[in-house]
Formats: structure tokens, sequence, C-alpha cells
């Protein structure tokens, strides 16, 4: 199997630690991720104005430059991207006229945008395309006696044009942590926003979401937090340091990429996992549980 | 909060600008007040969501433009998602930020952030932050 994949910013600097692991599992699972050789920012966030096609054209230039590789699909792994530009395309699809204005405004594209590509997230992909059992014949390090909460945020599950699965009880991250062996805890607050942007302009408000997101984990006897957005990891990872001063009883916990635990259970090396990003240090943890 | 309801305010085109940049009926809200029991910024915000909505419906321009909560709101769309209505209320709060940053008053100051700052935030962040707050 043959994806176009689009990367996004973050990946490519502060979440080094997703891309890397994704490309080695994406490999080990058989498909040949193929990065567009020229995309551009997605926006980060979907604009939510009625009146605002300009800032829609952004993710649809990089539908078509998936389009001009003679592609139907575009694989990301990151959420934010994955949200914004499953709905620009789902806006362009439902809206013929927002469609053609876009079109217009991109005079410089050779070819205008018809609606005809389809954008997935690398869960998506795990799920749908390659199949969970194919992976659990893939696996060769079970993630054993390892207990996870699996942390959705907002941008998989919410709104419905965007979500990859039930919005108020998603499963698909629970189910991939049990193929790969490791242990899937009752998580009250997978689908709880950790503050997002605020993390610039008052991290005290990401901290308290930090606190009552992984407090509620560790309530579960939960061992780390599996993420699939690098904004959400920066929030429970980075600022647990500004929880800690805020909430004198908070205990730290490592956080991870759900795509981090599926290059261990495919038998990847520590190269691929970038600990070196992680803020509270996710290495004790996977040594202790053998896994390192 | 006193607020102090009259047809002028009604009448003033506040409520008419909101709904057209979200693309939603405003009038549609009947006050369950779902959208607020379900908020992650409700407990930091001056005025919760559903307050904010029934202030829209009643023009009350200056007191929703100088609220806090319309910038606490990071549009997570947990309220959007159950709405018995159907009311996308983030898109509301949205079209409320858009009337402040449209005429150049930014929440944000990019030069305020420090350098170690900067560096230390994912782009995501740093790009969502200026996307909602800055003009």
């Amino acid at each position: 199997m043959k994806l176009s994949y689009f990367p996004g910013c973050t990946l490519k600097n502060h979440a080094r630690n997703f891309e890397d692991s994704t490309l080695y599992a994406m490999d080990r699972l058989g498909v040949e991720v193929v990065e567009l050789d020229r995309w551009n920012c997605c926006g980060t966030v979907y604009s939510l104005s009625a009146d605002d096609l300009m800032r829609q054209v952004a993710p649809i230039r990089n539908l078509l430059r998936t389009r001009e590789r003679g592609d139907s699909q575009l694989m990301t792994g990151c959420s934010m991207c994955f949200n914004t530009l499953k709905r620009a395309n789902h806006r362009a699809r439902a809206n013929a006229e927002d469609l053609a204005r876009m079109n217009d405004f991109m005079y410089d594209e050779p070819v205008d945008y018809a609606g005809d590509v389809d954008v997935l997230h690398v869960l998506e992909v795990v799920r749908d395309q390659i199949g969970f059992d194919a992976i659990r014949e893939r696996v060769v390090k079970p993630l054993e006696g390892l207990r996870v909460a699996c942390y959705y945020g907002c941008m998989l599950v919410r709104p419905n044009e965007a979500a990859i699965d039930d919005a108020e009880n998603p499963r698909v991250l629970e189910d991939l942590i049990t193929v790969l062996g490791g242990e899937p805890v009752d998580f009250s607050h997978k689908t709880e926003c950790c503050g997002a942007h605020q993390t610039v302009d008052k991290p005290e408000i990401v901290a308290d979401k930090t606190y009552e997101i992984l407090g509620a984990a560790k309530a579960q006897g939960a061992d780390t937090v599996a993420v699939s957005c690098p904004l959400c990891a920066f929030n429970l990872d980075h600022r647990q340091e500004t929880t800690l001063k805020i909430h004198a009883d908070f205990h730290t916990m490592p956080v991870v990429y759900f795509s981090q635990l599926m290059a261990i259970a495919l038998g990847g090396s520590e190269s691929v996992l970038r600990l070196d990003l992680h803020h509270t240090p996710l290495g004790p943890l996977l040594v202790g549980k053998g896994l390192l | 909060m006193t607020v102090f309801v009259s047809r002028d305010k009604i009448n003033s085109g506040f409520t008419a600008k909101v709904q057209r940049l979200a693309d939603q009926n405003l009038m549609a809200c009947y006050q369950c007040g779902k959208c607020s029991a379900g908020c992650p910024m409700a407990a930091y915000m001056d005025i919760p969501p559903n307050q904010m909505i029934r202030l829209a419906q009643l023009g009350m321009e200056d007191e929703l433009l100088s609220c806090e909560a319309i910038w606490l709101c990071v549009s997570c769309m947990t309220c959007n998602m159950r709405c018995p209505k159907g009311v996308r209320i983030a898109e509301l709060i949205e079209s409320m930020r858009q009337i402040k940053l449209r005429t150049r008053q930014d929440h944000l100051q990019v030069e305020n952030i420090s350098e170690a700052d900067l560096r230390a935030i994912p782009p995501i962040a740093l790009i969502g932050s200026m996307r909602k707050f800055t003009s």
C-alpha cells in the first residue's frame, strides 16, 4: 500500500518523536508513505466564520498537491492538521458555490480542486486499511503489563464531520493498545479538552487541565497517557512543570504518542522514539516494563 | 451581573451581525444550559456560554465584547456536539471574537511572548493562538 502523507509543521520539529515512530510503524506494516513534496501550512485551526473562505484555501491547496501525485487519499498524523484539512474538505464538498469561489481565487493552480481527495488520520489507516489482525501478526514485543489511558482530546472526535470514532466514547485507541498487548484503562477524561492554545497566553489554565486529566488517568492506575495531538502532548507533558507549582499533590506521569507504542511493539529501536523530546521522562517506565 | 434590556439594543444590529458571521440562528437557543455544563473552560469564564448566547439574543454588545469569556473559548466543539437544538455555540463565540479582531483590537500582543516561549512552545500552539487572538 502506498499513501500520500502530510506531516505538518510540528511533526518536523517539536514532535519528531511522533513522526519518526509513525514512519517506522508504517514501514513495518508494509505501508509506503510518500510525503507531499510541496506541502504548506494547513492553517492550524479550522476557520469558523461563515464568510471567511480565504482561510480555507491553504488546506485545500494540500489536497490539490495530493491530486497532482495522482492520489486520492492524504494521510496525516497531527490531530490538528487532520481536523483542519478534513473540515475544509467537507466544506468544499458540501458547498459547490464555496468550492467554485475557492478555485477562482486559486487562479495560479493549473487544475481546479474537485473535492475528490479523502483526508485520513493515521489511526483510520491503522484500523480500516491495515486492520488490527494484520498488526497483531507483526507484534514482536507485546506491551505486557503497560497500563495506558487513551486520550483523544478534541480534534479526532469533534465535530461529526471530522470524527474518526464515536464522539463521547471512542474506542480505536483502546483497540489498538489491546492489539499491541497493552492494557487500556477506563478513562473518564479521554475527550476532555487540554486547554489547547491557551498554553501561550494562560498556561495556568492548561496546568489545571493537566492536573485533572492526568489525575483521572492516575486514579485508574494508568502508567502513561497515549495521545495523537502534538499540542495535547505539549500541554500534558511539558506543562507538568507549571502543574507541579500550582498543585502540590500532583504526580507527574510520562506521556506517549500512540505511534511510539506501535513502534515499540513492532520492534523499533530507541532511536525512532526520540525520548529526548519528552519533558517527563518516558524511558524509565519503558525500562521498568522491559520494553526498552 | 445586572443588565438592562431595551428595544434599542435588541434592534441595534449586533444580534444580526453575530448570526451572519456564524451562519447560525441565535433564537433557536432555549437556555437548557447543556453547553455550559460540558464546557471545559466555563469555570474560568466571567460569562458562561449559555449566558453569552442569551446576551447575544438581547443585543448586549458592550457586555459581550468586553468580557473575558469570548477569549477563553478554545473551540473544542463539545457544546456544538451536545446542543439539543443544533446551535453551533463555538461559531457564535468565534463571531464575537471576529467583531473585535476585524477592527484591529488584538487580544494577544505577539511582541510580549518571550524568546524562551517562542522556542519551547510548538508552532501549532503559537499559530493557533495567533489565529484566534490576532487580526
